[in-house]
């Protein structure tokens, strides 16, 4: 054919950028022109993402908090009842200067009835009993080696042998089972998310085939006249990119906000158990992979709609 | 710049709407391709613009071979084709100097350049000052000539046109015909399909005739030139 009509080379490089970055716009402009629809869309998105997200987040939050649990491991020091608190004070000093002991915390009485009533919701059936029948209890700290496991349990042998103490227990089963708790639901977490990255994937890709079905006679008319497939399909990539990009940030503000909400009563629950907890939300790389994530969905979905629909369309 | 050669087309139906057409039609030429609806004209110019694989025989658009033109290729060769519709084909959703502009942002002009490009293809069909309009607001003879503009705007070598008149008073019609004439004059093929016998009788210009799929009639090969390839 004949060579006279279209721009040189070297302009073309320039307008073909140009052009994508108009069509990367103007995508983005038909969007805003019909603000319902695609919020919704958006909204579904983000929904479906932030579900996968906030347990994620939550699950973090959970290992991050039990982190130093294995590390630290309690002992309860549940003393005979006739030890005096005095004689219980006597004894966290002597224990405090043990080589294997970092720190001895007494729970009186009068304290220890006070968190049971506070934490167990038996306040009113305590208020009949007429003396306080709690121990003294001593909350032990051991210095734990890493190395060394076994020493804890030779440490809990030996605080057994004290004639004070009534019942000296360590709990360390329950760690280990949270543990494997946190990751199963750390697997779930993610067939979660996989499956509703694939909703994701749909709901993207539906939309799009109903875009490409709106703007059938534009299609038409642009085949037309030489528009080759890769024009045509270039502002529904465009579209699915935008819907994947307000997707994930609608879904990071979700997650922020429902971890926002959640702060509050969390931290009034950490406090009653003596530990000042707060709730991390997402981190910036859990903000980039999110919202990486979401755009490649949104890309991929309209690749998909697009490969399948707009071949059906040729003019007649 | 078009040649048929035995060219048929019997589309699944198993209705032969062109059965061993041949003819020519040399570069810088005007001619009116005539014929009863049903005749087979829009199924030739569909062939010309690729719209429709013929059945048998071969067709050369400007020395290339369209009978085994693979789909990835068709966008280049109508990009050098100018088509007009008989129901315009006009975008609904955006103003007239967008509609014109459409053949040039998919060559991938430049902006500058495609705003003086369709402001010029507006002025040669007279509608300069409605570059802003939507095309509902335009009569039908506007809307007509928008999609003219449109086919022109980027100087194709070959303009093909589907009853451009259809619609239109014979006045408008003239009109129409006297644009495309113009065109001619500046060196582009023009082959325009239409019934309107009495308006192409009045320009002058050679006919092709078709009824039932055949050539019954064609002034083309009436000359020595092309008396070869018929």
């Amino acid at each position: 054919m004949s060579k006279r009509s279209g721009p040189k080379r070297k302009m073309r490089l320039a307008a073909y950028l140009i052009h994508h970055l108009r069509v990367f716009i103007a995508s983005l402009g038909y969007l805003v022109r019909q603000p319902l629809a695609t919020l919704m869309t958006s909204a579904v998105i983000a929904i479906a993402l932030a579900l996968p997200s906030g347990l994620y987040v939550a699950l973090q939050n959970a290992s991050a908090l039990s982190a130093g649990w294995d590390g630290s491991t309690q002992i309860s020091l549940f003393l005979k009842a006739d030890v005096s608190e005095e004689q219980a004070g006597e004894f966290a000093k002597r224990l405090r200067q043990h080589a294997q002991i970092e720190h001895v915390e007494i729970i009186g009485k009068q304290q220890g009835l006070e968190q049971f009533q506070q934490l167990s919701g038996f306040g009113d059936a305590l208020r009949f009993l007429d003396e306080n029948p709690l121990p003294v209890v001593l909350v032990i700290q051991p210095r734990v080696d890493p190395d060394r496991p076994d020493r804890v349990s030779h440490l809990l042998k030996e605080l057994r042998g004290e004639s004070k103490v009534d019942l000296a227990q360590l709990d360390m089963l329950w760690v280990k089972r949270l543990y494997s708790l946190i990751e199963v639901a750390e697997r779930g977490v993610w067939i979660i998310g996989g499956l509703l990255g694939l909703a994701v994937l749909l709901i993207i890709g539906n939309t799009i085939r109903l875009d490409i079905q709106n703007r059938r006679e534009e299609i038409e008319v642009s085949k037309l006249i030489g528009a080759s497939n890769a024009f045509i399909r270039r502002p529904f990539l465009y579209t699915g990119l935008w819907y994947g990009l307000g997707g994930g940030l609608l879904a990071w503000l979700l997650t922020s906000v429902s971890l926002e909400l959640l702060d509050s009563p969390l931290q009034r629950l950490t406090t009653l158990y003596h530990s000042t907890f707060h709730l991390a939300g997402l981190n910036e790389h859990n903000i980039v992979f999110l919202i990486g994530v979401s755009c490649l969905l949104g890309l991929a979905g309209s690749w998909l709609a697009v490969g399948r629909h707009l071949s059906e369309i040729e003019p007649s | 710049m078009i040649r048929f050669d035995n060219v048929s087309k019997r589309y699944p139906s198993g209705f032969e709407a062109l059965s061993r057409i041949s003819f020519r039609l040399p570069r810088g030429q005007l001619s009116y391709l005539t014929g009863h609806s049903g005749a087979g004209k829009s199924t030739l110019l569909k062939l010309i613009a690729l719209i429709e694989r013929p059945s048998r025989g071969q067709i050369i658009l400007d020395g290339v071979n369209l009978s085994h033109m693979r789909n990835r290729r068709v966008p280049s060769i109508r990009r050098h084709i100018g088509i007009i519709f008989q129901n315009h084909h006009l975008l609904h959703d955006r103003p007239v100097f967008d509609n014109v502009a459409l053949p040039l942002v998919i060559q991938g002009y430049r902006h500058r350049e495609i705003g003086k490009r369709v402001r010029a293809a507006l002025d040669q069909v007279g509608l300069l000052g409605k570059e802003k309009a939507q095309p509902v607001t335009l009569s039908g003879g506007e809307q007509q000539r928008v999609g003219i503009a449109r086919a022109i705007v980027h100087k194709p070598a070959l303009l093909l046109a589907d009853e451009p008149t259809g619609n239109l008073d014979p006045a408008l019609s003239r009109e129409i015909m006297a644009l495309f004439a113009r065109f001619n004059q500046v060196g582009a093929t023009v082959l325009i399909a239409s019934h309107d016998l009495d308006l192409i009788r009045e320009t002058g210009y050679p006919v092709i005739s078709l009824s039932q799929g055949e050539i019954v009639h064609n002034d083309l090969a009436a000359g020595d030139d092309y008396a070869a390839s018929a």
